[in-house]
């Protein structure tokens, strides 16, 4: 527009643009609110009411409100203790079997009946609670260590570490779980000395490059983060700020994950178990005794009810678990608070 | 301005109250709001973030939050009532009587589908396609200031940049010749001259389709100099309305007159009280405390198939800053202006050239002396919200770099602590508190707190005050000040806002391209700029020539 291209004063060359502001040719009134309605306040004022809170804090109080939450830590208390102390819920003892028991009816004293080998199903089923927990917890515990560590090594260090890490992972990645699992348990190391060991490092072996995956991408995130560029220009060496700073904020995708799939693994284990190269028979677990109970499916349903009916609410418990804590640590809905 | 009759408002909002409910109990975002829009005029409203600016105008248009809602008062748009109207007047009323150009240009186009789909689908969806869809997308496009409509229109969203992007968004709001066009910070994302462009096309293309616009902005300057009315807002209530000059130069509301002594486009430069310092350095005598010389980084990018090119982001760059100043370094997005900072830092290699901090090279200090050099560096971010580790307290947060160097025991350093937060004027109790409850100008706050620990002497400040709401700023930059009046600190300040650097540096470098294109003191890049490309910065600024 050439009627507003002027020209400087001082040395003659062209102000792109001058704007003198707009003129409504409606009148416009002039109106200031009384200051009573709304008192000046300081600028930025610091709150200083009500307790501090961590971020751990605030998923706590956010999550101690949820249902979902209440319903599946109760569960999961009640599991943890059954497996701690069956003693406590069944006064019969589970390798006590008589014949004359077989595949009785459930009656006083023996609420769920017995099984083919006479052996009191609802004892089974307390005492089979430890070695599918075991299992599934420590199964848990090696992967977040293991895939953890190696995730988040990748995820800081990038390059060739990374490359060999993300390859290695695909190659166990391809594998699918249970049939990697019966060509581990095959292996004679592991078929000879069959126990819910064996089942936990199988589980592991299989069960890491998906932590490492989420940790690795964890980790890319935070890395950038300027606080970590602030405390490298602290003077914080790259491994420290990975320990101090990366570490712990990125591990809330790890915590969902890892309470999720407790309960896969357990699954896994169950599921071995009753392809018959899970745990040994002579352990007690859920899954032994579905599979047990498989053949008398026509004759006694309630014996394979039962023992699926425990391992369904602990998996479901661990999972629902696993989705509050991610409701409660999911950064984008807590954004907007 | 003699009109007959009283014309009839377009848009009329009368005490008008939006609660949200959360929960932690419901939430008035605005309260006994009024103000009217005329035909063909352009009203922005203005305030800092949370003042609930952006909820009335989204109230308009049947956009607020699913857990907000209007509890009372009338939105009347051309005399009917559409504060309660269901979702399917709204559709019928936006695109062709009411256009939308949001904020984010980076996020509210699709990337999947190209920008003269999204163009048509607007037209189609309000039945204006027509005959022959394609030239009228490009039709649209031309109007809205892009080059090569035709071309464009069959390009996807990552192909444009910012400014072209937000012109998209314009085109897409003004496709269907709405009556009234809500525009929610339409350039706060983009650079200063690009901002003045988008904005003048804007002007044209509305005031030839004489249409309404209402503009939300948090910067008053711009408000005043774009339109005829300016509503002022604060915490959800309308504390002053007016003719834009009007406000601008007779502000009546304590708060509005706190907002213009605050936005740094419209105050004068920095105050004569920092002269004192500057005066006793004679420039010559005394060894520069920093000297950049030659500096230049080379960036390979990847083109795949191993070729690779050489991207040039700083350019043999020479600065020097003497002992207690400031010297700014500004430019526009992609100048390579940060790419220093990080340099000066020692996050980031060079390629080639010198940076000698006190007599020292650095790049090739040996792992004992960059950790004495970072005790005497430090820098502040740009983002507050990224800055600080989410899961420190702010007492480690401080902590930190103490118990890096090894300085004190627990209780000297829990003292220092306490007198760091006075400094910045934090109360002492926010030490038990999480970077989650601070308010963004309280993390920059504490940032500087953090970068002061280990009593440095020089800051480097990337954009420390970009991210505030313009008071936030202000008290910022007047710290900073202080501190430097105090401790005799250098600061190097990387910006944008060239508007804030008169606020605070004695010495500017501009910088286009990688290369710096004029360099000097600040009144004398102010005052008598010599480059064309300083020229247009300036004139960019919004509001600067309104007082």
């Amino acid at each position: 527009m050439p009627e507003n291209q002027n020209f400087n004063p001082e040395d003659g060359l062209p102000i792109s643009k001058v704007r003198a502001g707009k003129v409504s040719k409606y009148k416009i009134e002039h109106f200031v609110a009384p200051l009573d309605e709304t008192p000046l306040q300081a600028v930025d004022s610091v709150k200083e009411t009500g307790k501090p809170l961590s971020m751990w804090a605030e998923a706590w109080r956010s999550l101690r409100k949820q249902p979902l939450f209440i319903i599946s830590a109760v569960l999961i208390l009640a599991v943890i203790v059954v497996a701690a102390f069956p003693q406590l819920f069944s006064s019969q003892d589970p390798t006590y079997c008589a014949l004359e028991n077989s595949n009785e009816p459930g009656r006083a004293g023996h609420i769920m009946g017995f099984n083919l080998q006479g052996c009191d199903i609802y004892a089974r089923v307390i005492y089979g609670t430890r070695a599918s927990l075991l299992v599934g917890i420590f199964t848990t515990l090696i992967v977040v260590v293991v895939g953890g560590a190696l995730g988040a090594l990748a995820g800081f260090y990038g390059g060739w570490i990374d490359a060999i890490l993300a390859r290695l992972g695909d190659i166990f990645f391809a594998l699918p779980l249970i049939l990697g699992a019966i060509i581990v348990m095959q292996l004679p190391a592991f078929r000879d000395n069959r126990s819910v060991w064996t089942v936990i490092v199988t589980l592991a072996i299989f069960g890491w490059p998906q932590l490492a995956r989420i940790t690795r991408g964890a980790v890319i995130e935070a890395r950038d983060a300027d606080y970590v560029k602030a405390s490298r220009a602290l003077g914080l060496s790259r491994f420290h700020s990975l320990v101090k700073h990366v570490i712990p904020n990125s591990l809330a995708p790890i915590i969902v994950v890892a309470t999720v799939n407790l309960g896969v693994y357990i699954v896994a284990e169950a599921t071995l178990s009753f392809l018959g190269v899970g745990l040994p028979p002579d352990v007690m677990s859920w899954g032994n005794d579905i599979s047990l109970a498989q053949q008398q499916l026509r004759s006694n349903p309630m014996m394979l009810m039962w023992p699926a009916l425990f391992l369904s609410v602990t998996v479901l418990s661990f999972i629902m678990l696993g989705d509050a804590v991610r409701d409660a640590l999911d950064p984008k809905a807590r954004k907007g608070a | 301005m003699t009109e007959t009759a009283t014309p009839k408002p377009l848009l009329e909002i009368k005490d008008l109250a939006i609660t949200f409910s959360t929960p932690d109990g419901p939430v008035h975002a605005v309260r006994d709001a009024n103000f009217t829009v005329m035909p063909g005029e352009t009203v922005a409203i203005v305030g800092e973030s949370g003042s609930g600016k952006s909820t009335s105008a989204l109230a308009a248009i049947g956009l607020l939050a699913g857990n907000g809602a209007v509890s009372s008062g009338q939105i009347l748009f051309d005399g009917e009532d559409i504060a309660h109207a269901s979702e399917k007047r709204f559709v019928e009323l936006r695109g062709n009587h009411i256009g939308m150009v949001p904020q984010d240009p980076m996020s509210n186009l699709n990337p999947v589908w190209k920008i003269g789909f999204q163009v048509k689908e607007t037209l189609k969806a309000n039945g204006l396609a027509g005959d022959n869809p394609k030239e009228r997308v490009a039709q649209i496009l031309a109007d809205a200031g892009l080059p090569n409509p035709e071309v464009r229109a069959g390009q996807y969203p990552h192909e444009f940049s910012g400014g072209m992007r937000q012109r998209a968004l314009i085109a897409i709001g003004l496709a269907c010749r709405p009556r009234l066009l809500i525009a929610d910070e339409p350039t706060s994302a983009l650079d200063v001259t690009v901002q003045q462009q988008i904005l003048d096309h804007l002007d044209t293309m509305t005031s030839e389709l004489g249409t309404a616009v209402l503009l939300i902005t948090h910067d008053l300057g711009l408000a005043a100099e774009r339109a005829e009315k300016v509503v002022v807002m604060y915490k959800g209530r309308v504390v002053e309305y007016g003719p834009a000059l009007d406000i601008l130069r007779n502000p009546q509301h304590p708060y509005t007159k706190r907002l213009i002594s605050s936005a740094p486009s419209l105050s004068a430069q920095r105050g004569d009280k920092h002269e004192a310092i500057v005066d006793e350095i004679v420039p010559g005598k005394v060894e520069p405390l920093l000297k950049v010389k030659n500096l230049t980084k080379i960036y390979d990018i990847r083109k795949g198939f191993g070729k690779k090119e050489k991207f040039t982001a700083v350019d043999n760059v020479s600065f020097e800053i003497l002992k207690g100043t400031t010297t700014a370094v500004v430019g526009e997005s992609g100048s390579g202006k940060s790419t220093i900072a990080q340099m000066v830092l020692n996050l980031l290699d060079k390629t080639e050239g010198e940076i000698v901090f006190d007599g020292e090279q650095i790049g090739n200090l040996s792992e004992k002396n960059l950790f004495k050099y970072r005790r005497r560096v430090q820098p502040i971010f740009q983002d507050p919200y990224g800055s600080l580790d989410p899961m420190f307290s702010i007492y480690r947060t401080i902590e930190e770099p103490l118990r890096i160097h090894g300085i004190g025991n627990a209780a000297s350093r829990q003292k220092k602590v306490k007198e760091l937060l006075e400094q910045v004027s934090m109360p002492a109790s926010t030490m038990h508190r999480f970077p989650n409850e601070l308010s963004g100008g309280q993390r920059q706050r504490i940032a500087i707190a953090r970068a002061l620990a280990l009593q440095p002497e020089m800051i480097v400040c990337d954009e420390a005050v970009s991210a505030l709401d313009v008071l936030v700023q202000a008290q910022v930059l007047e710290l900073l000040d202080e501190l430097q009046r105090e401790m005799g600190l250098t600061y190097l300040f990387i910006t944008h806002d060239l508007a804030v650097v008169r606020q605070i540096a004695d010495n500017v470098c501009v910088m286009e391209h990688g290369k710096i294109v004029e360099q000097g003191t600040a009144d004398e890049i102010f005052d008598a700029p010599k480059s064309e490309y300083t020229r247009n910065l300036l004139g960019a600024i919004p509001g600067a020539s309104l007082i």
